[in-house]
């Protein structure tokens, strides 16, 4: 998927105006923020919960490597086969490996956030393989031909009106309007690719050292099915995944579910372990475990390796309010929001994401309800302090920047000039006190007016205050 | 008790009414206070651009500046958070302009909480009548704890009727910088702030920071609101409200 991240500030500024994607917006409000507040309530202590999810996490990142072989063995021991890709292309490399060996012509996938990482689909086509998504929402965005606009709710961005007519066109039906027709309609056109793919393609939540499984957590009943009805599956998902034993995948389970849709768990938890055995009468007869790097293990031991335990339950972005005004698509990538804010950098490089970081008023929510406590807002400024060091801000910006710190450790001509602005300020505001309009200060006054300043600064009028 | 004052440079250029308020508010209630000449900026916009050295000359500045107060007083949530919470991260050394700033960082409160958690005030000096809503700001809120405090001294006060808004606690857009680099991102979020206020029923929205203030109130007078007032708590807590906006 190309990263159009640069293009964040137009691409915001049509969505605000965009009254549909608006009003689908909307309704994070009651549908994400009120259900995860409602949910954490109901839990007995949420902040020791937290913590310990934290640790799990922050534990795994220390010795990282040693989890992943630990992992590696106990898979490999119960059948599966275990891919180390470093790349996003070496993830699709793989697949097609896998696809190619087995004569797969169609490949059936649950939802997979990495997946888009690789932008998989686009390649299993280009090599002759049939793709077909089963998690409605990414369905329905492969019909659309659009990307997820949320990490957890793909198709967040559509009103059910939107799919309505899109599945009358698609599917060459009468236009339902309901949401249990639509996804009847959906389930009816879906079920026999089920049972005719050859392989089918999952993410992974969680990767569980000790028993080498692979946990899924998911809604809609496709994951099982995708991941039990194919006779090859491949399961896809980051390094960071790894959590050490089943008792820690099931305190995070306790959280991830809570924090993404509100819900207490998810209808389906699915701990997938090797390949099917002779005395079974479900599961494929290979089961393929891909773990992508693609710039993960870069981040170890520097000042943004809490970023690594994330566990992509999207409450980040969901109280955000920057992501509730703009939505995902503007972000230009995979992965929308606070945590998509600091993970497309780290993929695409600094340059080609300058707005995102920047993106932000740092106002903590996201920090807030993160499951794993990772510090968003300090991790932002960390990559605004990246961008500053290797000199990636817009001129106007440093040179903005330079005056006010010259000034500002220059007390007198800092009071010279706050005089100075106080005077004019004041002037221009005129009787109404307010500026409608300043130079350079566009973007303010644009949909602002500025109050305007008292005609003497503070430290003026306290000094002529003050008997000396 | 040696009290200094930081007032911000927001409150120097935009609106000296808050400085006043805090100063009021401390000598009421028998504080020495200090208030240096020469003070000017916390860093924090060269802080969040991702400018460390140039905040790091500034922590050092406010350090010598306010070496000799007991306590460091400052009429914004944001500000008193850049000192309190992450100044300390800029200095890794032992070095003594470090431990001037990591002393400084301990010592320093946002106004409210200081009149209520170190003050322990049971009156204030100020008198307003009307109905109040209460935004709480970002940083106050999240870094410093600031939630109760400005509610409890606006409770002292037997004329005022708080009327809680719907997300008091969601950003009202304002973040520094960001206010200017994504302006129309800002106005729709301040106009998701004021549609709050207006549904709250208050006819004054009060806050502990002036960024805040300025981006609420520069987006109701441009939506022909004039008449909802737009305070420091700090104003009404000492009973100088500045101006009326004139309608």
């Amino acid at each position: 998927m190309q990263v159009t991240a640069l293009r964040f500030k137009r691409k915001a500024k049509q969505n605000l105006r965009n009254a549909r994607l608006q009003s689908a917006l909307g309704k994070i409000q009651v549908r994400f923020v009120q259900a995860r507040a409602d949910a954490i309530a109901d839990l007995d202590d949420f902040a020791a919960v937290r913590q310990r999810a934290t640790d799990i996490r922050e534990g795994v990142l220390g010795n990282l490597d040693a989890w992943l072989e630990r992992f590696e063995q106990e898979a490999t021991r119960r059948g599966a086969v275990v891919h180390w890709a470093d790349t996003a292309a070496d993830v699709n490399r793989i697949v097609i490996e896998i696809a190619l060996a087995n004569q797969v012509k169609k490949a059936i996938k649950s939802k997979s956030m990495v997946s888009e990482e690789c932008a998989l689909n686009d390649a299993l086509e280009a090599a002759g393989v049939q793709v077909v998504e089963t998690d409605l929402g990414e369905y329905i965005l492969q019909l659309a031909h659009e990307a997820p606009s949320h990490i957890v709710a793909p198709v967040l961005h559509k009103t059910k009106d939107e799919v309505s007519d899109l599945f009358a066109e698609k599917h060459a039906l009468p236009r339902k309007t309901g949401i249990a027709e639509l996804c009847r309609e959906a389930r009816d056109i879906l079920r026999p690719h089920f049972v005719s793919a050859d392989m089918g393609i999952s993410g992974g939540n969680f990767l569980i050292a000790e028993t080498g499984s692979v946990l899924l957590v998911t809604n809609e009943g496709n994951g099982r099915m995708t991941t039990t009805l194919p006779r090859v599956h491949v399961a896809i998902t980051g390094i960071e995944k790894v959590v050490p034993t089943l008792e820690d995948a099931t305190t995070l389970v306790r959280i991830l579910p809570r924090s993404a849709t509100g819900q207490d768990i998810t209808n389906y938890v699915s701990v997938l372990t090797g390949v099917k055995r002779p005395d079974e009468s479900d599961g494929p007869e290979q089961f393929h475990i891909i773990l992508l790097d693609n710039g993960r293990s870069a981040m170890l031991g520097t000042e943004l390796q809490s970023m690594l335990r994330c566990i992509r339950c999207g409450a980040c972005m969901n109280h955000c309010p920057v992501y509730q005004s703009v939505g995902g698509h503007a972000y230009g990538w995979v992965y929308p929001g606070p945590m998509g804010s600091i993970l497309t950098p780290l993929y695409a490089g600094l340059a080609n994401t300058l707005p995102l970081p920047n993106a932000s008023t740092l106002c903590g929510a996201c920090a807030e309800v993160c499951p794993v406590s990772i510090p968003l807002p300090d991790l932002l400024r960390e990559l605004r302090h990246r961008q500053s060091d290797q000199n990636l801000r817009p001129w106007r910006e440093r040179l903005g920047l330079r005056v006010w710190m010259w000034l500002t450790l220059r007390p007198l001509w800092f009071a010279r000039a706050t005089a100075f602005a106080s005077r004019v300020g004041h002037a221009l505001g005129g009787a109404k006190r307010r500026l409608r309009w300043l130079p350079g200060a566009g973007g303010w006054t644009h949909g602002r007016d500025l109050p305007a300043p008292a005609g003497k600064t503070f430290r003026a009028l306290y000094r002529a205050r003050k008997p000396q | 008790m040696r009290t200094g004052l930081f007032v911000t440079c927001l409150v120097d250029l935009m609106r000296p009414s808050i400085g006043f308020a805090a100063l009021k508010l401390l000598e009421t209630a028998a504080c020495e206070v200090i208030v240096p000449d020469t003070q000017t900026c916390c860093g924090q916009p060269s802080y969040n651009a991702g400018d460390y050295a140039a905040a790091r000359e500034l922590a050092i500045k406010l350090a010598l500046e306010f070496a000799d107060c007991d306590y460091v007083v400052v009429p914004s949530g944001s500000c008193a958070a850049m000192i309190r919470i992450h100044y300390p991260t800029l200095f890794s050394d032992d070095s003594e302009p470090a431990r001037r700033v990591r002393a400084l960082a301990a010592r320093t409160h946002e106004l409210t909480d200081f009149l209520v958690n170190v003050l322990k005030l049971q009156t204030v000096p100020g008198r307003y009548q009307g109905r109040l809503s209460y935004h709480d700001s970002c940083s106050g809120l999240r870094e410093l704890g600031v939630k109760q405090q400005p509610r409890a001294l606006l409770a002292m006060l037997p004329e005022v009727e708080i009327k809680e808004m719907q997300q008091c606690e969601t950003c009202c857009g304002f973040g520094g910088t960001f206010a200017v680099k994504f302006g129309d991102i800002s106005t729709h979020m301040a106009d998701n702030k004021c549609r709050n206020i207006h549904a709250s029923g208050a006819n004054a929205v009060v806050a502990g920071d002036l960024g805040c203030l300025l981006n609420i109130e520069g987006r109701l007078r441009r939506i022909g609101d004039a008449a909802t007032r737009v305070l420091h708590v700090a104003e009404v807590l000492a009973g100088e409200q500045g101006e009326v906006p004139c309608k």
